[in-house]
């Protein structure tokens, strides 16, 4: 086991980074685990190191159709965050905050989590209200939360465009401990960590059959071969519902496509997370300098991870809008990303009516920053049988009873986000 | 993206507005029993390729089925809803 | 300039233009390039490197260069990252160099250099763990300060930027040999074409490397074609015109740039951002020679071979001395070109063991360059040759690794690209973008007769399959050499050699990569950055791809290639958001009053996209509470008027309208009798209420139903898709009228006094009793009137046609201001609404059912309606759900606030002690004393309790009786009376 630090860098510089060894092993399939976990993004090697962690459970594989990583992981806009205001989303986020906030020295990586804090920025007396709730709650669940008003912002962000916005500004909720981290850092720090302590992370391997024996799970089908598992956890985002259905089930998740951008490398001009709800527009700078930038779904359901001009150009224009010094920066590179949008835009950590077979999906556009507490509640599902008590509101059957978390309270169904 | 609209013709697809697959047009009857409604509202096959999903055409009102392929983003064909 | 070629190149030597870089002037001529005129001025250092801070120079001719970023400056106002070898050269043109401090020449970062065996691939993830606190407070900023290439002023972008949308048969993007003879072939068969091209001027590569075609020089082929396409009705000509993405349906983002080479635009935008729609496009992008990596490959004066051939003959620049390096035919045929144009090339050197000698130049067969020498510029290049190294002194050094097809918009729609062994490139496999044709060195064919043939067939098969019929044309001679490359990518010889120059990733860094086990080709592009710069790895992600393959033991095919994804090169976010900027972001909707009610001084406020008056400010009211509680008393004790039109109005008409609304509406419309009105609410299907107003039955099948200012549009839409999906057969129509009629509330006890001042003819309370409507004649106008009330007092809403509005709320405000009262705002709107409990979208916000606001009894036993099946839910009832309660303050002068929450008196502001929420507040002038609405747990048992409101946000905690929402007039005597 070799372990990362600037003593170590030091070294290795010294004699031509030749020692460096691989981040983890790549292993051919064995053919049976205790715990196979469908899908290598974020929130499947969170659970495969939690498992190991904080359970002893170690003859895990988890199995990825691509490269570690392929999927949203290495995709999103990095945003992390502890604002949410529903009982059952408040309790899960604050925790997964704080996960983070250790998880360099978890990991032994660094995540380059950077608490540069994060505004929110409202533009009616309507929305104030709202936001002061949010607030509110954030502190009720002992988070931060400080409430901003038009000043109060303008000394924070003095480049807004206060004169002639279509939508003057307010204030904003002001989140200090919110930010950003590197995304794929995240997914390569858990992979090491977790492979490290003796779980099979395999890549290339497209799961393609689930295999169920008197309404229990026994193993999978793959392209590289069939594999046993007493228990299986399907972790597959944008994909969970082509993953499901190998099980014979229909999820509540319809799958859209969500765009990002990113300038050329500028110096540093940006220093917080800004979000700017009424024109659906956030941005952050990153560490390499590129302004990290995106908006709202493209609106309609896509497997293809590319989007289109309209929501690209309302994204640039509500750039302008709020913050015109933008202008001259470059968008370099725009992608999409497919989100497994819930009806309801909240997540699902649950067993199923498949005894051994879990389910985790449900993320929408906010995944990223869960991903220590959904791997960390989901480990537990699988250890316990039971559900972690930050994650107890995450259920599959909330639709059919109503029990609904709807943050942005646009509607519980597919059509209405 | 470009939809054929019935009524006005092809359309650059920020005319319309998307709602989802065309599921919604089988609406249950109120005494169904609580599972039908939680398919109608809930569960989707949300393919990956051919499916069926319903837009507004916002400048003429017109409730278009489109027959779209999720991976590609071809559209194979437009009809009104009515 | 010395270092120009006297009488050669496209530049007009009749044109000098003064120009600066770095506070030096110079002079360049109209037709050069930034780029081109810094190299004719000897200036060889023109940037510095990202992450070492090495001294670069220009690369390319084109746009795909990784080096030469500039800041173009004017005045406080600057535009970073600008490449030199886009950036035409006009009078006055300011620039200055970099990512360096504090000069070009003498960069303290350059120390990073030093450094760079602790600086490899990924070495920031095993690091900069500890302390904790360390990160965002020292190690992060000093990343963030050395990271970065130029920098924003900070100051708002006040440039001109415009959008537009073009519509076309034919999209021709390149117009070199191949683009030429595409839109010649489309031009002249009729067919709408649109040609465009990212530089200057057309002609591509024939304005470079200068072959004949057709017995004449390359750019006067390509000019005499021009004028030609140029005359052609059905042809749009586009330069600055770069292509940048392909979308879904035939769409193309395009950027053009139209000011940004001019001293001074006038009215010009700088740019304007193309939306094209096109049946059919052409690729005719061209190929992009890529260099080969070899230690120190990243001095200034190391070029590319084309860009050399570039400078020289369209721009007339004297390179020096040259050493080419290639491993290709198109290297040698360079090395031969500059020779014939004088140049004098001081060697040849190839990989190859058997290029042939016998040239007018000394010719290296086998031969590596192995290292280069100069400070800040070129000096010496080391071959390695024959077993021994020589050093050829040079100042140019001209690199040849061959060609990759610019194929890059073929990948926007998902679409991969094979590999071609004999090109050592990637090439487009067909269909990759349904529609779009690719033809030249774009598919890898190289040779200009082969591009001009391609051209022609490809525009020809184009237009056969949109059934327009093409004439034959003769092809114009030109030359048709072979191309053979032996792949080459990497000189083994110790030392960096650099990959990617403008991410500073070097071989070493993917072999590392590899070693780590980041084998697959988006692990190593992510963890040592290659291709990630504004490059986009345009000239270095094979290279990089190779090295990686070698390193894994696998070939580059089964390797595979990253992601082309738009742009093709990068846009302004100005430009693909012009139009945008301040008041542009969303259309300004203006109530018919908007002129009068800003001249009385009232402060406007959005409400979606219209505008509202906050308050009418009166003499000797010093802030706006003054006039609220003033305008609240004025109803409550005279008169108000206000003008409610952005309320949503449809018009719903035919036989089957009622039992449509029925439908629509949780309560019984089809029960009201023409001439009456009643309250409604509407459910989502899922259940919670969507929005609430009223329904006016004005004949048997005639309603006319109101929404809220923020729902009228998604009530609008939910009500075509009920019809069309649900009842297409029913007879009922609908339309908006929302901006037909102007609408506006008298409230007070007087209202029936004031309104009876504009009727023709009066009403009473027997003739037109509560919840009463109808039409009325309004100072001689054809109208309506309703009696509904939003305040809770006696209240009439008169309707006119929209024309009309300004002219009668003039009349009704000065005639209400006569009876004590006068014109009401939001302020004052929202006080009376809270006294009475009515909602609005503060208390509808989306999670709140009929049963939480205590109307679960309107959503009618007796039929179907949408959302009712759903809002029967076990979890959507119940007394555990948070239901609507008014709160008044123990003290009354405690002030409460929207947003706070609630909690039984001594339990702490926790999560799991939360009770509920504040949902509006505000002070009410009637019954002296501050209200809210809010939901509380189990709300309706709980009235007469006490309750904390606590706002932890404003430090504030109140104690709170429980009460019914309704604060005023609970039995409702003065609205009916
Ligand atoms: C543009 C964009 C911006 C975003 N911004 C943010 C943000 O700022 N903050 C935030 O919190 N969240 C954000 N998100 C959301 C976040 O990225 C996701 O919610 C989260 O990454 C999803 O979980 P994951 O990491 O496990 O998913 P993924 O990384 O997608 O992992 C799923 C994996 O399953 C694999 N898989 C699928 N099918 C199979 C199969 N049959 N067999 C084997 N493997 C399979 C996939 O290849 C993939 O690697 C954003 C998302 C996008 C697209
Ligand atoms: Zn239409």
């Amino acid at each position: 086991m070799m372990r990362y630090s600037g003593f170590r860098v030091f070294t290795q510089g010294l004699t031509g980074n030749t020692g460096w060894r691989a981040a983890w092993r790549k292993p051919a399939p064995k053919p049976e685990y205790d715990v196979v976990i469908i899908g290598g993004g974020g929130h499947g090697l969170a659970t495969a190191w939690y498992l190991a962690k904080n359970h002893g459970i170690t003859n895990v594989a988890v199995l990825e159709k691509g490269y570690l990583g392929s999927g949203n992981i290495g995709r999103n806009t990095t945003i992390v965050r502890a604002n949410y205001f529903l009982p059952g989303n408040s309790e899960f986020y604050s925790h997964s905050l704080k996960l983070w906030e250790g998880l360099e020295r978890d990991l032994n990586y660094n995540v380059m989590h950077s608490q540069r804090g994060l505004i929110n920025l409202f533009h009616s007396d309507g929305q104030r209200d709202a936001f002061v709730r949010r607030g509110n709650a954030m502190l009720a669940q002992g988070d931060d939360a400080v409430l901003l008003d038009r000043e109060g912002v303008r000394r924070m962000l003095p480049y807004l465009d206060f004169g002639q916005a279509r939508f003057p500004i307010y204030g904003g909720l002001y989140h200090p401990r919110g930010g950003t981290a590197r995304h794929d850092a995240v997914a390569w720090g858990y992979a090491r960590a977790a492979d490290q302590r003796g779980v099979d992370l395999i890549e290339n391997c497209e799961v393609t059959g689930i295999d169920v024996e008197n309404g229990r799970v026994t193993g999978v089908q793959t392209t590289r071969g069939m594999i046993r598992a007493k228990k299986v956890a399907m972790v597959t985002a944008g994909r969970s519902g082509q993953v499901a259905a190998l099980a014979g089930m229909r999820l509540p998740i319809e799958s859209h496509v969500l765009q990002a951008f990113v300038t050329e490398g500028l110096k540093p001009v940006i220093d917080h997370v800004i979000s700017f709800g009424m024109g659906h527009f956030y941005i952050s700078q990153s560490d390499k300098g590129g302004l990290v930038f995106g908006g709202d779904l493209d609106f309609y359901a896509s497997y293809a991870a590319r989007g289109n001009l309209p929501m690209v150009e309302h994204v640039m224009e509500a750039g302008m809008t709020l913050m015109p010094m933008i202008g001259r920066a470059k968008v370099l590179r725009s992608w999409g990303g497919i989100m497994d949008m819930s009806p309801d835009g909240s997540p699902i950590i649950d067993s199923t009516g498949i005894e051994g077979l879990y389910l985790n999906c449900g993320w929408n556009y906010g995944g990223f920053k869960a991903v220590p507490a959904s791997g960390w509640a989901l480990a537990h599902l699988i250890a316990t049988g039971q559900p972690h008590e930050t994650a107890a509101r995450f259920r599959l059957d909330r639709f059919a009873t109503g029990h609904l978390l709807d943050e942005e309270g646009t509607g519980s169904q597919h059509n209405l986000h | 993206m470009r939809i054929s609209c019935p009524c006005c013709g092809p359309r650059d697809r920020r005319e319309f507005t998307y709602y989802g697959a065309a599921d919604y047009l089988n609406r249950p009857a109120l005494d169904a029993d609580a599972s039908a409604w939680d398919d109608y509202l809930h569960l989707r096959d949300n393919p990956a390729g051919e499916t069926r999903d319903l837009w507004y055409h916002d400048p003429c009102g017109t409730w278009v089925a489109v027959t779209r392929d999720t991976v590609t983003h071809a559209v194979i064909a437009a009809e009104a809803v009515a | 300039m010395t270092h120009r070629i006297p009488g050669k190149g496209l530049i007009d030597r009749t044109r000098p233009l003064r120009f600066s870089f770095d506070g030096r002037e110079f002079e360049g001529f109209q037709g050069d390039t930034l780029a081109s005129a810094l190299l004719a001025n000897g200036v060889q250092l023109v940037g510095r490197s990202f992450k070492y801070h090495r001294p670069r120079g220009v690369l390319t001719a084109g746009s795909e260069e990784p080096n030469a970023l500039v800041e173009v400056i004017e005045g406080k106002q600057k535009t970073p990252n600008v490449r030199a070898t886009v950036q035409e050269l006009y009078g006055g043109l300011t620039v200055q160099s970099q990512n360096r401090w504090p000069s070009l020449r003498f960069d303290v970062m350059a120390v990073n250099d030093r450094f760079a065996p602790f600086l490899s691939a990924g070495f920031y993830y095993k690091t900069f763990m500890w302390p904790r606190a360390f990160w965002e407070k020292v190690y992060e900023p000093a990343i963030r300060r050395a990271a970065g290439l130029g920098a924003l002023s900070g100051l708002h972008d006040e440039g001109r930027y415009e959008k537009a949308f073009a519509f076309c048969d034919v999209l021709v993007i390149g117009a070199g040999p191949t683009g030429l003879m595409a839109a010649l072939v489309a031009g002249r068969a009729g067919a709408d074409v649109i040609l465009a091209d990212e530089d200057a001027r057309m002609g591509g590569r024939l304005l470079s490397d200068q072959p004949e075609v057709a017995g004449q020089s390359g750019p006067d082929w390509a000019a005499d074609m021009l004028a030609e396409l140029a005359a052609m009705p059905n042809v749009r000509l586009m330069t600055r015109t770069t292509v940048t993405g392909v979308y879904d349906g035939g769409t193309f983002g395009a950027l053009q740039r139209v000011g940004l080479h001019l001293a001074d635009p006038g009215d010009l935008p700088r740019e304007c951002f193309w939306r094209i729609v096109a049946k059919r496009a052409v690729l005719a992008t061209g190929a992009l020679e890529r260099p080969i990596a070899h230690p120190d490959n990243d001095r200034p004066g190391v070029m590319l071979a084309s860009a050399v051939q570039s400078y020289v003959a369209r721009y007339g620049v004297n390179p020096g001395r040259v050493v080419v390096f290639g491993n290709n035919d198109s290297a040698l045929q360079a090395a031969r070109d500059l020779t014939a144009q004088g140049v004098q090339v001081a060697g040849y050197v190839d990989p190859r063991a058997d290029v042939s000698v016998l040239e007018e130049f000394p010719v290296y067969p086998g031969g590596q360059v192995v290292g280069t020498r100069g400070r800040l510029g070129l000096r010496e290049v080391a071959v390695r040759h024959g077993g021994g190294v020589s050093m050829l002194t040079a100042e140019t050094l001209a690199l040849s690794g061959g060609w990759n097809p610019s194929l890059h918009l073929t990948c926007h729609l998902g679409g991969r690209p094979d590999w071609d062994e004999r090109l050592a490139a990637f090439v487009p496999r067909a269909g990759m973008v349904a529609g779009m044709s690719v033809a030249g060195a774009a598919r890898g064919r190289f040779s200009t007769a082969a591009c001009l043939a391609d051209g022609a067939a490809l525009a020809a098969e184009v237009l056969a399959d949109m059934g327009i019929a093409g004439h034959d044309m003769p092809l114009p001679a030109a030359e048709d050499r072979s191309y053979a490359i032996a792949p080459f990518w990497a000189v083994d010889a110790g030392g960096r050699a650099w990959l990617d120059f403008a991410n500073d990733v070097t071989t070493k860094d993917v072999q590392q990569a590899a070693q780590e086990g980041f084998s697959s080709v988006e692990h190593m592009k992510r963890y040592t950055t290659q291709g990630m710069a504004p490059d986009q790895g345009k000239s270095s992600n094979v290279a990089a791809l190779a090295v990686l393959a070698d390193a894994t033991g696998q070939g580059i095919s089964a390797t595979g290639t990253t992601t082309f994804r738009p742009p093709y090169t990068p846009v302004s976010i100005a430009a693909m958001g012009a139009g945008g900027r301040g008041m542009g972001f969303a259309p300004e909707r203006l109530l018919t009053s908007d002129s009068q009610t800003r001249a009385m001084g009232a402060p406007m406020i959005e409400a979606g996209l219209w505008y509202r008056p906050s308050y009418f400010p009166r003499a000797g009211e010093a802030t706006w509470r003054e006039a609220c509680d003033r305008e609240v008393s004025m109803v409550r004790t005279a008169v108000g008027v206000c003008d409610v039109s952005t309320l949503g109005k449809i018009d719903v008409q035919g036989p089957d309208a009622d039992r449509f609304l029925d439908l629509i509406y949780t309560n019984m419309m089809s029960s009201i009798k023409p001439g009456r009105t009643r309250y409604g609410l509407m459910l989502r299907e899922d259940g919670h209420v969507m929005d609430d107003g009223t329904c006016a039955r004005l004949g048997e099948a005639h309603f006319l139903i109101t929404t809220t200012t923020a729902a009228a549009g998604p009530v609008m839409r939910h009500m075509d898709f009920v019809h069309q999906a649900f009842c297409g057969d029913w007879a009922v129509r609908f339309t908006s009228v929302t901006e037909q009629w102007a609408q506006f509330a008298l409230a007070g006890p007087k209202a029936r006094e004031l309104v009876n001042k504009l009727l023709e003819t009066p009403v009473d309370a027997e003739n037109f009793p509560f919840m009463a409507c109808g039409p009325a004649r309004i100072l001689g106008v054809e109208g309506r009137l309703f009696r509904i009330s939003f305040s809770g007092e006696m209240g009439y809403e008169i309707a006119v046609p929209a024309r009309f509005g300004a002219a009668v709320f003039e009349r009704l405000v000065a005639e209400a201001e006569a009876m004590g009262g006068g014109a009401y705002g939001m302020e004052a709107l929202n006080v009376l609404r809270i006294e009475k409990g009515f909602i609005t979208h503060a208390e509808i916000h989306g999670r709140v059912t009929a049963f939480d606001i205590g109307m679960q009894g309107m959503v009618s036993a007796k039929k179907d309606c949408i959302g009712k099946s759903a809002s029967q839910r076990p979890g959507l009832m119940g007394p555990e759900r948070e239901q609507l309660v008014g709160l008044v303050p123990v003290d009354p002068q405690a002030e409460l606030s929207a947003g706070a929450h609630l909690y039984n008196e001594n339990d702490p502001a926790t999560r799991v002690n939360n009770q509920g929420y504040v949902t509006s507040a505000g002070y009410s002038p009637t019954l002296q004393s501050w209200l809210a609405l809010g939901f509380l747990r189990d709300g309706r048992a709980r009235h007469g309790q006490i309750i904390r409101l606590d706002d932890g946000l404003r430090g504030r905690k109140v104690a709170c009786k429980v009460v019914h929402p309704v604060f005023h007039d609970p039995e409702g005597g003065k609205l009916r009376g």
